[in-house]
């Protein structure tokens, strides 16, 4: 990221719907409720908004969108590809478009039926050779095998990382549980109030073997998140702003989203490394972070993110978690919300709003006086600061 | 039910006319000569729109597999064990490892390529312990 990006732009409101399983209603009113609740977060209108940035494979388009919001106007829009691993690229989007001129105040959004609409863990052949722009070329390379879902994808580069480094599903384990652990305290978890033990995830059915378990995948979840974004003169007006410190997005030759199977070296998360290098290159180290949200849509990338993204080495995240650091008080708290795994799947969105909230100190799951957290979804991530 | 047909693009078409054919094909440039897969119009390296059709001998080793219980698709029969295959030749291909126990799939096992009928007449290639 380029230093005239750093810092130019803040987070200065959020809001969400109900996380569940059923919502009842269109992703387009998901959104609508989601944006009007994270602008009165904010103290600003619809009258304030010129900028909308989502992902490239959000159904709500929009004009659909604006004829429920009506803006006046509309200066300028965005879409960020690589699914899930593009999450955070919206916040370099938006952070870029308010410190280019482009736009005032830009939201950012999620809205997602994964649960009761279209479902990313239905065994389903598409009837399409590319993937709508999420990243992926497993309709055509992956499906004719059997090879359907992203746990399938997912689960041929875990095998080989427990190969590499003799990490097993216990250690994957141990991750989940610390995850269910934080969600068994947050209301708005689906896994609220039911905490797991290792012998739990253990027993719990294979997926994928020998490296995904039913408790190592996220939670399909329906559901929005809203960002409202806006330059960091004009968030110094507004009640609870975060400064978006860093912003990165690191997309590699022949590496792909989820469906990762060519580059050479699969144990390893090349586009975390990318992305670490152009996070922490600049001002900010890793051991300025004090909470990090890492995409959990299943547990072993938590543990391959940890070691590319350089919180610990190559093989030493089982170590690393086994040892206790992701909780409260470990030297990295993690996903505090529950992450994907834990509080639900809003396709990575979900932890922007959290790591905003631990900042403002206002999480259900309060660390003591966080003030640098990161945010990272594989290939995109942001460094946010109070 | 059979095992769904592949999706033929013109980019992709070599691949599976091969495959139908019993042949395991990648495409090489006809300018630097190098291999590449999955399939593209242009070499990334030297940028030239050439290229061939080559014939791989089929062989190679495990690089990482999965077995699959769940979901389930009506067209594949239950564990499904998929691989990525690491050929001789120097590319790596997905696809599925056939006539092995799922216990006993392991990672550096040499294999070669088999053929697999799908729907509209088409075929994939698959493997088997060499």
């Amino acid at each position: 990221m380029s230093a005239s990006l750093g810092g130019a732009a803040a987070i200065v409101g959020i809001g969400q719907t109900e996380f569940s399983k059923a919502a009842g209603r269109s992703e387009t009113q998901l959104a609508s409720e989601a944006i009007v609740a994270a602008l009165s977060d904010a103290g600003l209108t619809t009258d304030d908004v010129d900028g909308f940035v989502s992902y490239t494979i959000d159904p709500v388009e929009e004009t659909e969108l604006v004829r429920s919001l009506g803006p006046p106007l509309v200066r300028w829009s965005s879409r960020v590809p690589y699914g899930g691993g593009g999450s955070q690229g919206v916040l370099l989007h938006a952070a870029a478009a308010v410190a280019g001129g482009a736009a005032n105040v830009v939201v950012a959004y999620r809205a997602i039926k994964a649960r009761s609409g279209g479902r990313f863990g239905r065994a389903q052949v598409s009837p399409r050779a590319t993937s709508a722009h999420s990243g992926t070329t497993s309709s055509q390379w992956c499906a004719p095998f059997g090879v359907l879902t992203p746990a399938s994808w997912m689960s041929l580069n875990a095998t080989r990382y427990m190969h590499t480094y003799g990490a097993t599903s216990a250690d994957f384990g141990r991750a989940v549980v610390q995850l269910r652990e934080y969600a068994a305290t947050n209301p708005n978890a689906h896994f609220y109030g039911k905490p797991i033990t290792l012998d739990d995830h253990q027993s719990s059915r294979w997926i994928a073997e020998p490296s995904i378990r039913l408790f190592d995948c996220c939670q399909e979840t329906d559901g929005a998140v809203a960002l409202v974004i806006t330059s960091i003169d004009r968030a110094s007006d507004t009640p609870a702003p975060v400064v978006i410190a860093e912003a990165a997005t690191a997309g590699l030759f022949e590496e792909e989203i989820a469906s990762n199977h060519y580059r050479p070296n699969l144990e390893v998360m090349d586009g975390s490394v990318a992305l670490a290098e152009q996070l922490f290159g600049r001002d900010l180290s890793r051991s300025d972070i004090d909470l990090a949200m890492i995409y959990d849509a299943f547990s072993p990338i938590l543990l391959m993110q940890l070691e590319a993204l350089g919180f610990c080495g190559p093989g030493e995240a089982k170590d690393f978690i086994a040892d206790g650091n992701l909780a409260p008080h470990g030297k990295l708290p993690c996903n505090t919300n529950g992450g994907l795994i834990g509080e639900g799947y809003i396709h990575g969105l979900n932890l922007t709003v959290e790591a905003v909230r631990q900042l403002r100190g206002t999480a259900v799951n309060q660390l003591d006086d966080p003030r640098t957290a990161l945010v990272t979804a594989s290939r995109t991530g942001v460094i946010l600061q109070r | 039910m059979t095992r769904p047909a592949p999706i033929v693009t013109d980019d992709n078409r070599d691949f599976w006319e091969g495959a139908r054919e019993g042949r395991l094909i990648a495409q090489r440039c006809s300018d630097c000569g190098r291999l590449r897969h999955p399939p593209r119009p242009m070499c990334p390296h030297c940028h030239s729109l050439g290229y061939e059709p080559a014939e791989l001998a089929g062989t190679g080793s495990i690089y990482s597999y999965t077995i699959l219980h769940h979901p389930q698709h009506p067209a594949f029969s239950y564990p499904v064990i998929a691989v990525l295959v690491d050929l001789d030749e120097g590319v790596r291909v997905l696809s599925n490892l056939v006539g092995v126990a799922p216990d006993a799939v392991r990672i550096g096992t040499r294999v070669r390529v088999t053929f697999e009928t799908t729907a509209d007449d088409m075929a994939v290639p698959v493997f088997e312990q060499a």
